[in-house]
């Protein structure tokens, strides 16, 4: 009996989450083949609650784009936006879209639906300016859900607060005003009915996805926040608000809590617990995580799962009695966290180095990401400082294959765990 | 505060005047902030590239213009990434090494690198860093209101550090200043549009730069005791084309890139420092709301940017416009090492002016580069190439 269970629910959330992403990969193809149109949007609030209500499909460019680095085949599409005029020095993710654009939608995971729309936040510029790009290429409305973030480190202000109230106005001003764009797009009329039941699904997904990273403190974790977290953020992002996607997060939190009962860890055997920082490098994905496993190093958490979620990490819960006022505080709250997870995440970061009981951190900016990268060099100070715990900081490119010496990673990589090593037996 | 902070321009001609203004803009010690703090004021520093000045200067602060500097990043890159623009390293350093120092720093999101300055820096310094949101929804029905809001809690942190209100009188004076300071650096652009061989690009560099170092009540004395000198000069016109130099809206160019492009051309307008001059039209004073029409003007009587997003200003339109209205032949293409932004702007405007048949060069630069070989000899070519095609059109 325990065994079927075992053999049922074990590696379940890996199993369904890439057969769903493949699924969606497939709807989108379809839809692009019929010359149906998507609204084009980001991970870092992707506002996926609204485009549901008006049966908008979303089509994540940064997603496709990461897609062309996995299947090894980024520096075409890079070459040809470069061609086009783009700065070798411009985000990659924008360039592997815009090679994929140039080629009608054609790239690895088959055609990419036209946009009808973007609807993009401000959590990265470069989103405001890639918005841009595609409004000058098709001739199509772009939105800009604008978040005003956090002021200072530790200054959130919260519902009740004076300060939150212009915010959070100005949000629920956007809101309105996104629903009369998507009534224009669509044809579809704004039903409230209809967005408060996505929003029910997206409280049971929010509440799923902040217990499944909280499981990982267990010991040995549970999953490895590089490889498998990624299979999981691609199912927040992608079935936000669905009913698939509530579902999927509750049947994790059960394989989660299942594997904790059972003191059953990642196929890694977990000498080092590490906390990853940054953004992984998406062309030799694999090969970097082996690189560190090898050495029984298991990525415990990763600030790529909060930001890139769109703070969904946070779990905020829509109060559905007051959807439309509850929708807009949550897209505040909730991008706003995933803004300070990239600029202001060492106080967090000291706090997990011991509710983790981490080993190390391992720091790794891109050169595509500036909004990622600038400050953690400055970060990893003020971690050090504040904790005696051992840190790599390593660079590459999530999609450039150029800015990626694997055989330097590799070098640093191993000094790493020498150090990690000696220190544990001095210890 | 009653002492000025800058007279070393004083009782001087033109020429002299202009050679005050770069050493003073050269000068890594800025005097003028020190003068400043010793004779007891605050200062806030603020990141490019717009900031609403009036603010600050009416609670009796300094409002000064991080610019980044020519030095060498020595600790700022122990603290910040690779693939970086200049001026937010050297602008860093500036506080590092102890060259400036401040009361206040405030950042706005103007870039991905840029977001990260309020958070790196506080971090490493005791007093206020934070980021002052600008609307990057400039058509939203709320966007006016929600900045008036965001101007009064920056107004509020304001307080808390020089521990009073700011009056609304206060507030008021400043909005007149600062209406008068901006109508001035448009009778000095005009002028340089309209007879620009009474006044170089470098020349009008020197004296926009300065206002960013000094009170505004000083680089008013300065811009009306300049302004009657220039029209007074004897130049006279040269067969230069005219043209436009974009890409200055952050990080500087050197001052002696802009000599060098002096040398061969008449620029007849630029985004140098464009958040100096952000706002187009005299702002209206309300004596019962002054940060209303403050925040109106920001979003509705505003230059454009490549770092601000406003579906009414799409960029290579504006550019366009400006050409028009300067009656440019062509342009200079530019854009700081490792300026996003900028970088990807280029592209924008080059398809632009491909499509109207404007000639354009497209060049990159650092604010600590001193060999313009390449640049020079791009821009001969290019020249070359404007009067030939002049020639061939009057010939025609």
């Amino acid at each position: 009996m325990a065994e079927q269970k075992n053999s049922s629910i074990l590696g379940r959330g890996n199993r369904e989450g890439s057969a769903l992403v493949r699924q969606w990969f497939d709807e989108l193809n379809e839809l692009a083949e019929n010359d149906g149109q998507a609204a084009y949007v980001f991970v870092m609030g992707s506002i996926g609650e609204i485009l549901q209500v008006f049966d908008i499909p979303v089509v994540f460019p940064e997603v496709n784009a990461l897609q062309t680095a996995v299947r090894r085949v980024s520096h075409e599409y890079l070459g040809e936006a470069e061609d086009y005029g783009y700065s070798p020095d411009s985000c990659g993710y924008v360039k592997a879209d815009i090679g994929i654009q140039l080629r009608e939608g054609e790239y690895p995971m088959g055609r990419v639906p036209k946009p009808a729309l973007s609807v993009h936040t401000n959590a990265c510029n470069i989103y405001l300016k890639w918005a841009e790009i595609w409004q000058r290429m098709y001739d199509i409305p772009i939105f800009t859900m604008d978040v005003p973030g956090t002021r200072t480190a530790g200054s959130q202000s919260w519902p009740g607060d004076r300060k939150f109230v212009n915010d959070h106005k100005y949000v629920t001003a956007q809101v309105k005003e996104l629903f009369a764009l998507c009534e224009k797009v669509s044809g579809v009329q704004f039903d409230i009915d209809k967005l408060r039941e996505i929003l029910g699904y997206a409280n049971r997904m929010n509440q799923g996805w902040k217990r499944v990273l909280e499981l990982n403190q267990n010991r040995p974790s549970l999953f490895n926040a590089l490889t498998d977290g990624t299979v999981f953020l691609g199912i927040t992002n992608v079935y936000r608000g669905t009913e698939i996607g509530a579902k999927y997060f509750e049947d994790l939190v059960e394989e989660m809590e299942y594997k904790a009962d059972e003191g059953i860890g990642t196929d890694c055997e977990e000498k080092y617990r590490l906390l990853f920082v940054g953004v992984p490098c998406y062309p030799i994905f694999r090969r970097f995580n082996e690189m560190f496993s090898n050495w029984g190093g298991t990525f415990i958490s990763s600030t790529y799962l909060w930001f890139a979620s769109g703070g969904n990490n946070f779990g905020f819960q829509y109060d559905l009695n007051n959807p439309i006022e509850s929708l807009a505080e949550g897209i505040l709250i909730s991008v706003r966290d995933a803004m300070d997870s990239m600029f202001f995440q060492d106080q967090v970061l000291v706090k997990m180095v011991d509710s983790f009981q981490a080993d190390g951190i391992v720091y790794h900016p891109v050169k595509s990401c500036r909004t990622v990268s600038t400050g953690l060099l400055d970060n990893r100070r003020a971690v050090m400082a504040a904790r005696d715990i051992p840190s790599l900081f390593i660079e590459s490119d999530m999609v450039d294959r150029r800015a990626i010496s694997e055989a330097q990673l590799k070098n640093r990589i191993d000094a790493f765990f020498e150090g990690l090593a000696s220190r544990r037996e001095r210890s | 505060m009653d002492q000025a902070v800058f007279t070393e321009w004083h009782d001087k001609n033109l020429d002299d005047i202009l050679v005050e203004c770069r050493l003073l803009i050269e000068d890594l010690e800025f005097p003028t902030l020190r003068r400043w703090r010793q004779a007891g004021g605050k200062v806030l520093g603020h990141f490019q590239v717009y900031c609403p000045e009036e603010i600050v200067h009416a609670a009796g602060m300094l409002p000064f213009k991080i610019r980044g500097a020519s030095l060498q990043p020595m600790q700022a890159d122990s603290h910040l990434g690779s693939y970086l623009c200049s001026i937010l390293k050297t602008s860093f350093e500036l506080v590092l090494s102890g060259r400036i120092e401040l009361d206040m720093f405030v950042a706005q999101p103007i870039c991905d690198a840029a977001r990260n300055l309020a958070a790196v820096w506080g971090r490493n310094f005791s007093y206020p860093c934070e980021i002052l949101y600008l609307p990057q929804n400039a058509t939203s029905n709320y966007s006016i209101e929600y900045l008036r809001g965001e101007y009064d809690r920056f107004r509020q942190d304001i307080e808390l550090l020089i521990d009073r209100e700011i009056s609304t009188d206060e507030l008021c004076n400043s909005l007149v200043l600062f209406n008068q300071n901006r109508a001035l650096l448009r009778t000095l652009y005009a002028i340089k549009r309209e007879t620009p061989w009474l006044i170089s690009v470098d020349e009008v560099y020197l004296l926009l730069a300065v206002g960013g170092l000094i009170p505004r009540e000083e680089h008013n004395d300065l811009l009306q005791k300049a302004i009657p000198l220039i029209r007074q000069r004897t130049s006279t016109p040269q067969n230069k084309p005219r043209i436009i130099f974009e890409g200055g809206f952050c990080e500087q160019p050197p001052l002696d890139l802009l000599q060098s492009i002096s040398q061969v051309c008449y620029v007849v307008d630029d985004d140098l420092f464009i958040g100096l001059r952000w706002i187009l039209e005299e702002v209206p004073l309300n004596r019962k709301d002054p940060l209303y029409p403050l925040a109106e003007a920001y979003l509705e009587s505003s230059s454009y940017s490549p770092v601000q997003h406003d579906l009414r200003k799409p960029k290579e339109k504006m550019l366009l416009k400006r050409i028009e209205e300067s009656a440019a032949q062509g342009v200079i293409i530019a854009a700081p090492k490792m300026c996003e932004p900028a970088l990807d702007e280029q592209v924008t405007y080059t398809y632009a002016l491909d499509k109207t048949k404007i000639p354009y060069i497209v060049s990159e630069f650092e604010e600590n580069m001193n060999d313009f070989d390449h640049l020079e000899m791009q821009l001969e070519t290019f020249i070359d190439n404007l009067s030939f095609e002049k020639g061939v059109e009057s010939d025609g």
